[in-house]
């Protein structure tokens, strides 16, 4: 790394004493590349063992890493902290302006310890942390007006970040979540209620530098061929024209698009919900994330009239993908877009994890359905597939929590299911609520075994849809291996801060490339080599904090609704845990 | 002016000049010495990338933003879209008015250059120019001032930015 990259700088804020220092750590981003990488070391030194979620010893990390603000499509911002909704590692990435603003802001790591008394948000820029009083924005009805009174209030329009919580995250509901820009999400694992237990309302991050190059000719040209890729190729390009929702279809078409409750793999309403009819009738506007040409952030635009006053309308622009899609529509059985956009809007106004939120409605739905859960506990709401107003009626009171099962509804699913039973159908796999794709076993491998229990974080799905074209089912063995190996190399964008969309633009060789002409000489084995050990960091925290992978829940419903190869054993499943755990 | 400009120019403000059509820079370099600028096509379709201000920056062989002569921002959240911030290369550029030691040397045609040897640091151009146009460098401390080469409109991928021949600019708009 040059020496005068400022990278190397890590910037400790606590809470408690409102304080802050900076500390240069080279040789923690020498060794572990930034994002990931280096954020499960901070963690690991911050954290204690057995640390309770909430505890101000519980560490907020967030780290950035060497090729932002030098190279496209490097937009990412890491979080780790120890997750209030699994118990163990929670670790959850998002874009926006984030990653540039940490960057421009001159860090390469932020570390969050402490609680305030008293509600605060922060404002972070090259100059330190300024510590500003939140308690007028505490219980603002909307996570939206927040990010409006500090866009007002605070400078830096264009290069600066603002990262925010709603009410969902001030009540320590376990999958709250963090809005950066309006339109991104640090979504999983509760990233929002470690906030909130923190009282800490928002962070404002802002900076404009400029950063050193080694090779300014060798520079100009890996970025031309990154960028070239970015806006070239096929797969950049469907990311930019339908977004992710052009998953919606093919999934429902092979029978692995979750519906109600994952009763079935198919939604009969698949098609109104399609990423194609939200292009064609409600596609309003198209984002990009700071320095990524690719624009893959699709908004709707929902014009709602006033029910008793003619010509007042009311235009909302509500940010879509497959996931809250899946969430707030099959997942729920939605089939109508403005109902599922009202869902969403509801969702985003709480500061909820879209994914968590939707899975938990569904098994509440369902679970009223068979008489576990009575109105008396469910504070009168008749829930039922499909029906719009009382899941929105649902979500506001998962917030206020008025009875214990909406107390524990907050807790999660598979929490909660504890507690009134229904476990064969509270899809949390490692706790967490599963994502949109009901492919196959890679897909519930990859749920299980993934150190954050994500979708992304070995792409199981995508082998379960090779396997269907091969028309062969991997043994247990060669699909551990296959989610590992992906997993490794994962560590290894999310440790350089690649958003995945482009894993297929940043090829080890041209990272070599990228890294050397900014003063890092790396070889393809030494990236490689990083992953793998990345990889164990995480598990070996996971498991410092009680995690045993072949311990976890499996909920029997993933068996029993047939999967587009059919259905598939838990013994099976089972198998593919245990290979990977012995690979690890 | 037809009025079915009216909404665009009113959403795109004095930044952008919605009725030229999307031009190619790399086809207008070099075709002719006549004076350049750099143009807003049209503000609507930004999504807002900062490909733009990382360009112009790399231009110089760095990374990173401090020197950006270009800035784009949120009109107020980012579900309203984007503003685009280029100089216009002005006939008659009032950063040069208020210069006290005469950095802002007037370019023919239109804009301005910097003789930064000259320059004091003082910022009067920042607050004189009505678009915010003159960006400022905290490492130099110096205005950044835009050369009007075009390299930033290279990497637009949705055609908001553009080089155009500022007397046929001229001609259009009148």
């Amino acid at each position: 790394m040059l020496p005068n990259d400022p990278l190397k700088r890590v910037l400790t804020v606590d809470l408690t004493r409102r304080t802050f220092n900076v500390e240069e750590r080279p040789e923690l981003f020498r060794n572990r590349l930034g994002g990931t990488g280096a954020g499960i070391r901070l963690l690991e030194e911050n954290c204690p063992a057995g640390t309770d979620p909430f505890n101000p010893e519980n560490p907020i990390i967030l780290a950035v890493g060497p090729l932002v603000g030098h190279y496209p499509v490097a937009s990412k911002t890491t979080v780790l902290f120890k997750s209030p909704h699994t118990g163990e590692l929670g670790e959850s990435h998002a874009g926006g302006r984030s990653a540039v603003s940490i960057r421009m802001a001159e860090y390469g790591a932020i570390i969050i310890k402490g609680a305030s008394t008293m509600p605060v948000y922060l404002v972070i820029d090259q100059d330190g942390v300024h510590f500003r009083d939140a308690s007028a924005l505490w219980g603002l009805r909307s996570s939206y007006t927040v990010g409006s009174v500090l866009r007002e209030r605070e400078s830096g329009s264009g290069t600066r970040t603002i990262m925010r919580i709603g009410r969902a995250g001030e009540n320590l509901v376990t999958y709250s979540c963090v809005i950066t820009e309006t339109y991104r999400h640090f979504g999983r694992l509760g990233l929002g209620a470690v906030f909130g237990s923190k009282k800490l309302k928002a962070l404002v991050i802002q900076g404009k530098n400029s950063l050193p190059v080694a090779n300014k000719r060798a520079y100009r040209k890996v970025y031309d061929r990154l960028f070239k890729a970015a806006t070239e190729t096929p797969l950049m390009k469907k990311y930019h024209e339908l977004g992710t929702a052009m998953n919606v279809l093919p999934l429902n078409t092979i029978g692995g698009l979750p519906t109600r409750n994952l009763q079935s793999g198919t939604f009969e309403g698949a098609e109104s919900i399609s990423g194609e009819q939200m292009a064609e009738n409600y596609l309003g506007r198209r984002l990009a994330c700071a320095h990524c040409p690719v624009a893959c952030i699709h908004l709707a635009a929902l014009r709602t009239p006033y029910p008793n006053d003619p010509y007042f309308f009311k235009t909302n622009m509500l940010g879509y993908d497959h996931e809250p899609i899946f969430a707030a529509g099959s997942m729920l059985g939605i089939n109508d877009v403005p109902d599922m956009l009202r869902v969403m809007d509801q969702i985003e106004i709480l500061g909820l994890d879209v994914m968590s939120a939707g899975v938990c409605l569904a098994w509440a739905a369902e679970a009223r359905q068979k008489g576990l859960i009575t109105t008396e506990e469910t504070d009168g709401l008749e829930l039922t597939f499909g029906d719009t107003e009382t899941f929105i009626e649902a979500l506001q009171r998962i917030v206020s929590q008025p009875t214990d099962f909406y107390r524990a509804l907050a807790h999660g699913a598979d929490h909660a299911a504890e507690i009134y039973g229904g476990e064969e159908y509270a899809l949390a796999f490692g706790r967490n609520e599963m994502a949109g794709y009901h492919t196959g076993p890679g897909a519930y491998a990859g749920y299980l075994s993934g150190s954050r229990h994500s979708h992304l974080d070995s792409a199981g799905y995508s082998l379960d849809q090779e396997a269907i074209k091969a028309g062969k089912k991997p043994d247990a063995e060669g699909l551990a291996l296959k989610l590992l190996e992906e997993e490794r190399w994962r560590q290894v964008l999310s440790s350089l801060v690649i958003c995945f969309f482009a894993r297929g633009v940043y090829t080890p060789e041209l990272i070599c490339e990228a890294l050397a002409a900014i003063g890092i000489s790396c070889t393809e084995t030494m990236l490689h080599d990083m992953g793998a050990a990345i990889l164990r960091d995480k598990y070996t925290f996971k498991e410092r904090e009680g995690f045993i992978l072949s311990e976890s829940r499996i909920p029997r419903r993933i068996f029993t609704t047939a999967a587009p190869w059919g259905t598939f054993e838990e013994t099976y499943l089972r198998e593919v845990l245990e290979e990977y755990r012995k690979n690890l | 002016m037809q009025d079915g400009n009216l909404v665009a120019l009113i959403q795109s403000s004095q930044y952008s000049r919605c009725e030229q059509a999307p031009g190619n820079t790399r086809n207008q370099q070099g075709r002719n010495n006549m004076a350049k600028r750099l143009s807003v096509i049209d503000t609507e379709r930004c999504v807002g990338c900062q490909a733009c201000m990382f360009a112009c920056v790399r231009r110089t062989g760095s990374g990173g933003l401090d020197e950006s002569c270009i800035h784009v921002h949120s009109a107020g959240g980012i579900r309203k879209g984007f503003v685009v911030i280029v100089c216009r290369a002005c006939p008659s550029p009032p950063c040069a008015k208020v210069c006290p030691t005469d950095a802002l040397i007037e370019r023919e045609g239109g804009g301005v250059k910097l003789k930064a040897s000259l320059c004091i640091g003082c910022g009067n151009c920042v607050e004189a120019c009505p678009f915010g146009a003159v960006m400022w460098s905290n490492a130099t401390n110096k205005p950044q001032i835009c050369i009007y080469c075009g390299y930033c409109a290279d990497y637009c991928p949705y055609d908001v930015l553009a080089l155009e021949d500022l007397e046929e600019a001229v001609h259009a708009a009148e």
